[in-house]
C-alpha cells in the first residue's frame, strides 16, 4: 500500500515538474538568431567562394552541418577564432587549400583596354561593377570585396587586383613596417 | 635613418628591478635583527633559497626558450628567495628552502607563465607547500638567542642546516631548549599550547618568552620590518592600502575579542608584533603580481588577509597564518579586482557589465 | 555654480584622479623671446594639416601665389583652407612625408619662395562687433584655422555651435614637459591673445571665460592678468602643475568639476575650451585679416644648441629649423631622434623632412641622456602602478592584456575608447611596456574593423539583391517559355480559319500565332534600338574600324598571354627550354598580332565582324610557331575547334528543344533568352565546382592520351574534324605528352569559347541586365 503510495506520488511530481518544465522552455524561449544567420554575420562576405561554396551563405550553411571552419582565406584567422567561439569548437588554422590569407584588394580596370564586354559584371557577386556594352566598365571600389573573381573572365585581361593603399586613414599604429623612403 | 619608439617618450626612471631591489633593501633591516635574536640560519638559508631560486628560473627560462637574462636581472627571484628565507625557522635542513625555493619558482612560478602570471605569491605558496608536507621542520622555531640555554655559532647554524647537529653534536631539538630547559617555541605558539592547557592567557605570559607585550626578539623583528615598510610606503614602492587594510582589519578583530575576553584572547598589540605580521603586511601581500591592482581592491584585499590570519591563529590549527591567508586570498583576487573596478571618467558608475 | 567661481577666484581647484610629475625642462627653451628663421628654400604644405576633411587644390604647378593666398578651397564644412606662407611658386602638387606617426607621403603643395614675401591685399574686420556672427564664422574658417593645441580640429566648427555655452576655458595649461610655445606667446603677445578672446566672447556669448595656466608659468599668468584686467568677466586662473592637466576633459574637471559624458563633447555640459594660440590666430584673422601661416614652435632638448622659440612658417622643413637651432648630431650617438610634439603625447618623425603644420607645437631633440632610448619591454608585474596615474580612471593594465591577446571586445568593456593616450600609464610602468602604442592598435583595429563590418553588411545586401535579381529574371523567363509554350499548343489545336477579329482581342493572351510574331518582332525590334546606341555613337566608320582593330588587338594579346599560360603551367612539367620557347612564341605572338591589329586597321577599315579576325590572329600565331611545336598547336586548334563545334552543336539541339520550330522570329527571342540563362548559371555552377571541373580536365586528359595511343580520337572528334585526326595518328608515342597538353588547352579553349558565346549572346541579348547593374 505505501509502496503504492509512494510510486503514485512520485510519479504526479514527475509530472508536476514536467509540465513546469514543459512551460518554462517555451515561455523563456530564448528568441536568437538562427545559427546560420550568426555564422553569416560574421563571414566577411567576399563571397569569392574560396572556400567552394558559391557565397558566404552557402558556407554559413555548411558550417552548421559540420563543415570545417577553416576555409575563409578572406577572412583569415580573425574569422576562424569568431566561428569557433560560436561552434564550440577549437580554432584551427587557415586550411591553405583555400588560399592564404592576404592583404585586402580592390579590382581595378584597365579602362582603355576595357573592351565593353560586360563578362566581369556578370561575374561581379556584389554587382560592383558598371559598364554596358561596348562600353568602358568600371569598378565601384566602395563596394568591391575584392573576391577576384572578375579577373579570370575578362578576355583582355584588363583587370588588376590592387592592394588598398595604405594611407594615414587606416594606418593601424605599426610603427615597425612602415618603408621609410627617403627624399632628398 | 632616424629611431621611431612609441610615446610617452620619457619615462620615469625606476624599473621592475629597481622596484624589486627597493623591497629588497627594506627588508634587510627585518632580516638583520631576525638574524641578531635567531642566529645566522637565516642567512644560510637565504643562500640557499636565492642558489636554488635563482638557478631554477634560468634553467626554466631555458627550456621555455626565453631569454634570462632580464629575468634574473628584475631581482624577482632573489625576493622570492628572501622571502621564503625569512619565514622558514632558522635552523631548518637545508632541503627544506632548496625544495622551497625550487618549487616557488618552478612550479609557482613559471609554470603558471613566468613573472607577472602567476596567481599565488610564490613565497607564501612555497611556504604553505613545506608546512603541509613538513610541519616538524617548519614549526622548529628558536628561542630567542638571549634565552637559548646553548649559543649558536655561525658554524653551528651551518653544521644544524646541513647535518642535523651543530658543532658540538646537539641536536635541532636540544638547540632548541630555551635556558629554563624546556623547549621553547614562537609566542604564539606558545599561547596556543597553554590555552589548550587551559591556562589563561595573562599566565601564559609569565613564561620567559614573553618580555614586554609581545615576545622577546619578536617584537623587535616586527618593529625593524614595519620601519622597512613605511620606508617602502615613503619611497611610493608599494601603495599604504594593503598593510593599513590587514593591519587594521586584524587589530579590530583583535580588540573586540580581546574586549569580549582578555583571558582567553591576546591584545591587538600582540598580534601586531608577533609572528610574521609586519612581515606579511609591507613584504608579502603587497607581492603586486598575486595582489590586487586597483586601490578598493587593495584595502579589500589586505583586510579580508587580516582577518584571515587572525582567525586562523587564534581558531585554526596552525600558530601563524600568513601564509595560508595569503594564498586563500589570491585564489579571490581576479574576483576582488573586477568588483572594484574604478569609475571611469565620463561615466556615471563602474562599468562592469559582462563576464 | 556660484561656487565654482568663488572657489576659482580664491585660488583654489579641483583635481583629478592620478597624473604625473614629470620634470618639465621648459627652462631650455622659455628663457629667450621668440625668434623668426629665415625664410626656407621650398615649403611643404601638406593639404590636409587637421582633423577632418582635406580642402580642394586651386593652384597648379607653375602658379605663382602671394603670402596669405589661398591655396585650397574648403568644400567641405569639415574642412579648412590652407595658404601660402610667403610669396613664391608653386612647384609641384606631389605626396611628400606628412607629419603624422605613419610618416606616410600625403599630397603636400610645394612651394618656392620668391624672396619678396609680398602679401596679397587683406580685409580685416575690426568692427567685428557690427557684423553679422555667421560672417564672423566664416571669417575664421577662411583663415584656415584650426585648433592650435594639438588636436587640430577646425576651430570654426567650434565657435559655431548653437548650444548654450556656459564656460569658455582659455587653455594655456600646457602641460607637457619641454613645450614653451605657449607660454612664450602668452609672455610676448598676452593683448593680442586678449583680442581673440574678445572675439570668441563676442561670438560665443558665454557666462563666464576662464583662462587656465598652470603655476609653473608665473610670468604667462601675470602677462595675462595685466592684459586682461581691464574686464572683469575674465578670470584668469592658475592650476596646479601635474600632467596632464592639459586635457581638455582633465582642465574641465580640475576647474568646473564637472565630467564630459563619455563619447561626447564638452559643449554637451556647456563648456568650450581653446587654445591660446587659436585666440592668437583668431585675432589675426579678424583685427589684420592675416589667415593662419605660420606659428610659434618651441625648438629644445639637449641637442640643440640654440633652444628656444620661433615662428615658424608652415611647411618649414624641420631640417631648416635644425639647423636655425644649431642641431648637434654628435649628441645623438645612439642614432638620431626627433620627436614632434612633447615627450609624452609627441611622435618620432621618420625624417627630417617633415613639415610644419599647424598642430606642431614642439619639436624636441633630445640627447640619448636625456631621454633613454626605449628599452625592451618586459613583463607586466601588475603593480598597478598605471591605475594609479591613470587620469581617466582607467585600469591600463587590464586593457593591455586585453588589447595584447587582441581580445578587444573585452578591451572595450574596460572603456578602451575613454583613454585619452595621454601616456601616464606608460610613464609611470615599471616593466617599460609601452601600453599606449597597444591600444593605439587595438584602437584603430577596432576602427577598421568596424569599417569592415560595414562594409561587409552591404556586400551581403548587394549580393542578396543579385541574387534576387537573378531569380526574378529566372521566372521570368520561365513564365515566357511558359507562356510560349501555352501559344504553341493553342496554336497546334487552333483551327487554321478564325476570326481576325477575335484574335486581334485575344492577342493580349498571346493566342494568335501572327499576332504573336509581330509581337515577338516588334519586341527584337526594341532590343535592337536599345542596344542601338552603342553602335551609332561609332558610326564613323574609321572610329569604328579602330575600335574593333584595338578589340581584336586585346583579344589577340589576351590570347597570347593565357595561352602561354596554359602552355607553362603544362610544360612545366616536361622541361626549361620548351617553357621559354613558349614565352618566346606568345611574345612573337603578341607582337604580331599588334601588327596585325595595326594592318588591319589600315586594310580594313570597315571589318566589324570578329570571327574571321579571331582565326586570322589564331593562324597567326600557329604561323609563328616552330615546326614541332606547329603540329602541337594545330592539334590543339582542330581539337578546340571541334569541341567548339560540338559545344555549339549541342546547344543548338538544346534551343532547337526549347524553342518553337518554324516561326522564326518568335524563335529568335526563346533561343537567345535561353542562351543566356545557360551561361549565368552554367558558369555559376563552373565556378563553383571548380575544382571538380579542373580534376575532371585532368581526368579528360588522360582519357585523351589513352585515346591518343589508340591512334582513335573519339568519334565526334574525328566526324568534325577530320585533319584532325590524320595528324594525330601522325603522333608517335614520344608526342604522347605533348598531345596531352595540347588536349588540355584544348578543353581550356574550347570551353572558354563556348562561354564566350554564350556571353555574348547574352551581352547583346540581355539589356534589362545591364540596365539593372548600371
Ligand atoms: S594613456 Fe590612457 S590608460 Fe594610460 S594613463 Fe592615459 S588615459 Fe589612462
Ligand atoms: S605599471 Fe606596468 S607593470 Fe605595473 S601593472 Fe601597469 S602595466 Fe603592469
Amino acid at each position: 500500500m505505501t509502496a503504492a503510495i509512494a510510486l503514485i506520488a512520485v510519479g504526479i511530481l514527475a509530472l508536476v515538474f514536467g509540465a513546469i518544465l514543459g512551460f518554462a522552455a517555451i515561455r523563456f524561449k530564448v528568441e536568437s538568431d538562427p545559427l546560420v544567420d550568426q555564422l553569416d554575420e560574421v563571414l566577411p562576405q567576399t563571397q569569392c567562394g574560396q572556400c567552394g561554396y558559391p557565397g558566404c551563405r552557402p558556407y554559413a550553411e555548411a558550417i552548421a552541418n559540420g563543415d570545417d571552419i577553416n576555409k575563409c582565406p578572406p577572412g583569415g584567422e580573425a574569422t576562424i577564432k569568431k566561428l569557433a567561439d560560436m561552434m564550440g569548437v577549437e580554432a584551427v588554422p587557415l586550411d591553405a587549400a583555400h588560399g592564404e590569407e592576404d592583404v585586402t584588394k580592390v579590382a581595378y580596370i584597365r579602362e582603355d583596354e576595357c573592351i565593353g564586354c560586360t563578362k566581369c559584371i556578370v561575374a561581379c557577386p556584389v554587382d560592383a561593377i558598371v559598364g554596358a556594352t561596348r562600353q568602358m566598365h568600371t569598378v565601384i571600389t566602395d563596394e568591391c570585396t575584392g573576391c577576384d573573381l572578375c579577373v579570370a573572365p575578362c578576355p583582355v585581361d584588363c583587370i588588376d587586383m590592387i592592394p588598398v593603399k595604405q594611407s594615414a586613414q587606416n594606418w593601424r599604429w605599426d610603427l615597425n613596417s612602415i618603408p621609410i623612403k627617403e627624399i632628398s | 635613418m632616424f629611431q621611431v619608439a612609441s610615446s610617452p617618450h620619457q619615462h620615469i626612471r625606476r624599473t621592475t628591478s629597481s622596484v624589486m631591489q627597493l623591497v629588497i633593501m627594506f627588508a634587510l633591516p627585518g632580516l638583520a635583527v631576525q638574524t641578531f635574536f635567531f642566529g645566522w640560519g637565516s642567512i644560510i638559508h637565504l643562500l640557499i633559497a636565492s642558489l636554488v631560486a635563482i638557478a631554477t628560473e634560468a634553467l626554466f627560462l631555458e627550456v621555455r626558450k626565453r631569454p634570462f637574462e632580464p629575468a634574473i636581472k628584475d631581482c624577482s627571484a632573489l625576493l622570492t628567495a628572501l622571502l621564503l628565507a625569512i619565514s622558514i625557522p632558522p635552523l631548518a635542513p637545508w632541503w627544506i628552502s632548496a625544495i622551497g625555493a625550487f618549487f616557488a619558482i618552478a612550479i609557482v612560478k613559471q609554470l603558471y607563465g613566468g613573472l607577472g602570471f602567476n596567481l599565488f605569491n610564490p613565497a607564501m605558496a612555497a611556504y604553505v607547500m613545506l608546512l603541509v608536507s613538513f610541519p616538524v621542520q617548519m614549526t622548529s622555531w628558536l628561542p630567542p638567542q638571549s634565552l637559548a640555554e646553548h649559543q649558536i655559532t655561525f658554524f653551528d647554524a651551518l653544521s644544524v642546516i646541513m647535518t642535523g647537529f651543530s658543532t658540538d653534536g646537539y641536536s635541532l631539538l636540544q638547540l632548541r631548549n630555551g635556558i629554563d630547559g624546556f623547549t621553547m617555541a614562537t609566542p604564539l605558539d606558545t599561547i596556543k599550547t597553554d590555552l589548550s592547557l587551559s591556562l589563561t592567557l595573562q599566565e601564559s605570559m609569565q613564561k620567559l618568552t614573553f618580555s614586554g607585550a609581545s615576545g622577546v626578539g619578536w617584537f623587535w623583528v616586527n618593529l625593524a620590518y614595519l620601519i622597512g615598510g613605511i620606508g617602502l610606503i615613503r619611497m611610493r614602492v608599494i601603495s599604504w592600502h594593503i598593510p593599513a587594510g590587514m593591519l587594521l582589519s586584524m587589530g579590530s578583530f583583535a580588540l573586540i575579542f580581546y574586549l569580549i575576553n582578555p583571558d582567553q584572547y591576546a591584545t591587538p598589540w600582540l598580534h601586531w608584533f608577533s609572528g610574521a605580521t609586519m612581515l606579511g603586511a609591507f613584504f608579502i601581500l603587497t607581492d603586486p603580481v598575486s595582489a590586487c591592482t586597483t586601490n578598493k581592491g587593495r584595502i579589500i584585499f589586505g583586510a579580508t588577509v587580516g582577518a584571515w590570519v587572525y582567525l586562523i591563529r587564534v581558531f585554526g590549527g596552525y600558530p601563524d597564518a600568513i601564509g595560508f591567508a595569503v594564498v586563500i586570498m589570491n585564489m579571490a583576487v581576479p574576483l576582488i579586482d573586477y568588483y572594484t573596478r574604478p569609475r571611469v571618467y565620463g561615466h556615471q558608475k563602474a562599468n562592469r557589465s559582462n563576464k | 555654480m556660484h561656487n565654482v567661481l568663488e572657489r576659482l577666484k580664491s585660488g583654489r581647484t579641483w583635481d583629478f584622479p592620478g597624473g604625473v610629475h614629470p620634470v618639465d625642462f621648459k627652462t631650455i627653451s622659455n628663457t629667450t623671446v621668440i625668434k623668426r628663421p629665415s625664410l626656407p628654400e621650398c615649403l611643404y604644405l601638406t593639404v590636409k594639416q587637421h582633423i577632418g576633411l582635406e580642402g580642394q587644390i586651386i593652384v597648379a604647378p607653375g602658379d605663382k601665389v602671394l603670402k596669405g593666398q589661398a591655396l585650397t578651397k574648403n568644400s567641405h564644412p569639415l574642412s579648412v583652407p590652407v595658404h601660402a606662407p610667403t610669396s613664391g611658386e608653386v612647384v609641384a602638387i606631389a605626396p611628400h612625408v606628412s607629419a603624422h606617426p605613419s610618416g606616410i607621403a600625403e599630397a603636400t603643395l610645394q612651394i618656392k619662395p620668391d624672396g619678396e614675401d609680398k602679401w596679397i591685399d587683406l580685409t580685416p574686420l575690426t568692427n567685428y562687433q557690427s557684423l553679422p556672427k555667421p560672417e564672423l564664422i566664416e571669417a575664421i574658417c577662411s583663415a584656415g584655422i584650426a585648433g592650435m593645441g594639438g588636436a587640430g580640429f577646425p576651430t570654426h566648427i567650434k565657435v559655431g555651435v548653437q548650444k548654450e555655452v556656459e564656460y569658455l576655458i582659455i587653455n594655456g595649461v600646457e602641460c607637457e614637459p619641454y613645450i614653451t610655445s605657449d607660454d612664450r606667446l602668452m609672455r610676448e603677445h598676452a593683448w593680442q591673445i586678449r583680442q581673440g578672446i574678445d572675439v570668441l566672447t563676442h561670438i560665443l556669448n558665454p557666462k563666464h571665460i576662464i583662462i587656465a595656466i598652470e603655476d609653473n608659468k608665473p610670468k604667462a599668468i601675470e602677462a595675462m592678468q595685466v592684459a586682461c584686467q581691464e574686464n572683469r568677466k575674465y578670470l584668469v586662473c592658475s592650476v596646479p602643475t601635474k600632467y596632464p592637466a592639459g586635457g581638455e576633459k582633465q582642465l574641465i574637471q580640475m576647474l568646473l568639476n564637472k565630467e564630459v559624458p563619455s563619447g561626447g563633447l564638452p559643449i554637451d555640459i556647456g563648456v568650450l575650451t581653446h587654445n591660446v594660440g587659436t585666440c592668437y590666430a583668431i585675432a589675426d584673422a579678424v583685427f589684420s585679416g592675416k589667415p593662419l601661416i605660420e606659428r610659434v614652435i618651441t625648438l629644445t632638448g639637449k641637442a640643440l644648441s640654440k633652444p628656444g622659440n620661433v615662428w615658424a612658417l608652415l611647411g618649414t622643413p624641420m631640417s631648416h629649423l635644425l639647423d636655425f637651432a644649431e642641431y648637434d648630431v654628435k649628441k645623438q650617438k645612439r642614432g638620431q631622434r626627433l620627436i614632434m610634439g612633447g615627450p609624452m603625447m609627441g611622435f618620432s618623425l621618420r625624417s627630417d623632412h617633415v613639415p610644419v603644420v599647424k598642430v606642431s607645437n614642439c619639436l624636441l631633440v633630445p640627447t640619448d641622456s636625456e631621454i633613454p632610448l626605449t628599452e625592451a619591454e618586459q613583463a607586466c608585474i601588475r603593480c598597478g602602478a598605471c591605475a594609479d596615474a591613470c587620469p581617466a580612471g582607467l585600469l591600463p593594465q587590464q586593457l593591455y592584456w586585453h588589447s595584447k591577446a587582441k581580445e578587444l571586445d573585452k578591451a572595450q568593456d574596460y572603456n578602451l575608447f575613454d583613454c585619452i593616450e595621454c601616456g601616464a600609464c606608460a610613464y609611470v610602468c615599471p616593466s617599460q611596456i609601452p601600453l599606449v602604442q597597444y591600444y593605439r592598435q587595438a584602437k584603430a583595429t577596432i576602427r577598421e574593423d568596424e569599417k569592415e563590418q560595414i562594409k561587409a553588411a552591404k556586400a551581403k545586401e548587394r549580393f542578396e539583391a543579385r541574387q534576387a535579381r537573378l531569380e526574378r529574371e529566372k521566372e521570368a523567363r520561365e513564365e515566357k517559355h511558359r507562356l510560349a509554350a501555352e501559344a504553341r499548343k493553342k496554336r497546334a489545336e487552333a483551327t487554321p480559319v478564325k476570326d481576325t477579329a477575335d484574335q486581334i482581342d485575344d492577342s493580349v493572351s498571346e493566342s494568335d500565332p501572327k499576332a504573336k510574331v509581330a509581337a515577338a518582332l516588334a519586341r527584337a525590334k526594341a532590343k535592337k534600338l536599345q542596344s542601338a546606341p552603342s553602335n551609332t555613337e561609332s558610326t564613323e566608320q574609321p572610329e569604328k574600324a579602330q575600335k574593333s582593330a584595338a578589340v581584336q588587338a586585346a583579344i589577340a594579346r589576351a590570347k597570347a598571354k593565357k595561352e602561354q599560360q596554359a602552355q607553362q603551367t603544362a610544360e612545366a612539367k616536361e622541361e626549361t627550354p620548351s617553357q621559354k620557347s613558349a614565352a618566346v612564341r606568345a611574345a612573337i605572338a603578341r607582337a604580331k598580332a599588334k601588327k596585325e591589329a595595326a594592318q588591319q586597321n589600315l586594310e580594313k577599315p570597315t571589318a566589324e565582324s570578329n570571327e574571321p579576325q579571331d582565326t586570322s590572329s589564331q593562324e597567326l600565331e600557329v604561323s609563328e610557331m616552330t615546326a614541332e611545336e606547329k603540329k602541337k598547336a594545330r592539334v590543339a586548334a582542330a581539337v578546340a575547334k571541334a569541341t567548339a563545334k560540338k559545344e555549339a552543336e549541342r546547344q543548338e539541339k538544346e534551343r532547337s528543344d526549347n524553342s518553337v520550330a518554324g516561326e522564326q522570329a518568335h524563335n529568335e527571342p526563346a533561343q537567345e533568352v535561353e542562351a543566356s540563362e545557360m551561361s549565368a548559371e552554367e558558369k555559376k555552377k563552373a565556378r563553383v565546382a571548380a575544382a571538380v571541373a579542373k580534376a575532371k580536365a585532368k581526368k579528360e586528359a588522360e582519357q585523351q592520351e589513352k585515346e591518343s595511343t589508340d591512334n582513335s580520337v573519339s568519334d565526334e572528334q574525328s566526324q568534325s574534324a577530320p585533319t584532325q585526326e590524320v595528324e594525330v595518328s601522325e603522333m608517335t608515342a614520344e608526342e604522347k605528352k605533348k598531345a596531352r597538353v595540347a588536349a588540355a588547352v584544348a578543353k581550356a579553349k574550347a570551353k572558354k569559347q563556348a562561354e564566350r558565346q554564350a556571353a555574348q549572346q547574352n551581352d547583346i541579348d540581355n539589356p534589362e541586365d545591364k540596365e539593372l547593374t548600371e
